[in-house]
């Protein structure tokens, strides 16, 4: 098993998903760079992460551009015949414009980019990613983004719910999940989610930067831990 | 040949559109308090080669679908003519 870090115009948390990766979790890591295919190499058992930044500077809506970068042509497919892929932060939010997760990301309620600490909880901890994550652990993690706001209509919302295909909402320091502990106005206060097939995920908070005891916050580590724990079973 | 084309791209209307909303408050700053309402969208400006009025209105639809806008939070409207 090995990940593969897309690398887009514009990203900027593709180093840090990858240090995690290789010198924390100790595991095979490649890059790749978004105008080549994935490499022949790559399997169903490999997981596809799309970092954080400002692919294509934003332009136009975030991730609508990067969604059409040519290693997304074969990212949709591996997708699509089973294979993991997880977005952060703009990885969601280029996820959602590819039509791989529903709905979209809009501009934060208060017009503002927010950066700092949330809490989270799990809202779904039957999934790779959150299986692992102990019961009832509010998770906390950094947000950056000022396109977070998840939208999508009622009927996908509703769909949303009763698939349980959300993974985390905002909540307070107690798990109370309530519009002052919502950042940015998301609906349901979801941070993030999956498909129905439970292999695509997306979320806006950043798990990287959160993995290392030496940065005072090692939750993030969890989502990881979870993720590589699945793996071997 | 060549045809011009002008796009208004804007959020849909049941949507909150906190850019329109901060603007329209700031109205009354500037005196303007009777306008009670913004929404805020994009204006986009296209010249495109096609055959036929109706194969240009058509890249043009192309054009808006897969990519100028997307279609959960937003909705278009657009003028086409000859240049």
């Amino acid at each position: 098993m090995k990940f593969g870090i897309v690398i887009f115009p514009g990203s900027n948390c593709d180093h840090d998903i990858i240090h995690v990766l290789r010198n924390v979790m100790h595991q095979e890591t490649i890059e790749l760079w978004h105008k080549n295919p994935l490499p022949k190499d790559f399997t169903l058992d490999d997981w596809i992460i799309l970092p954080g930044g400002f692919s294509y500077g934003d332009y136009l809506r975030a991730g609508a551009i990067a969604r059409f970068s040519p290693v997304m042509h074969d990212v949709v497919d591996f997708a699509r015949n089973g294979g993991h892929v997880w977005g952060i932060c703009n990885g969601f939010q280029i996820l959602c414009e590819s039509g791989l997760l529903p709905g979209a990301l809009v501009r934060n309620q208060n017009q503002q980019f927010i950066c700092k600490n949330i809490t989270l909880k799990v809202a779904n901890d039957n999934t790779s990613i959150t299986r692992g994550i102990p019961k009832n652990k509010i998770l906390t993690i950094p947000i950056a983004h000022a396109e977070g706001r998840y939208i999508a209509d009622k009927k996908m919302i509703d769909q949303l719910l009763a698939n349980q295909q959300v993974l985390f909402q905002y909540c307070d320091k107690n798990g109370a999940i309530n519009q002052e502990a919502n950042p940015n106005g998301s609906m349901h206060n979801i941070a993030g989610i999956c498909n129905d097939s439970r292999n695509v995920f997306g979320m806006m908070p950043h798990p990287e930067r959160a993995a290392e005891e030496a940065l005072g916050n090692s939750d993030g580590r969890l989502l990881l831990e979870s993720l590589l724990q699945n793996a071997l079973v | 040949m060549k045809f011009i084309a002008e796009i208004d791209v804007m959020p849909l209307k049941e949507l909150l559109d906190p850019q329109g909303k901060a603007v329209a408050s700031s109205m009354k700053n500037i005196g303007l308090a009777t306008i009670e309402m913004v929404r805020i969208g994009k204006h986009i400006h296209l010249e495109l080669q096609a055959g036929t009025a109706e194969e240009a209105e058509k890249i043009l639809q192309d054009a808006c679908k897969k990519l100028l806008v997307n279609a959960v939070i937003e909705y278009y409207e657009y003028e086409i003519k000859p240049a």
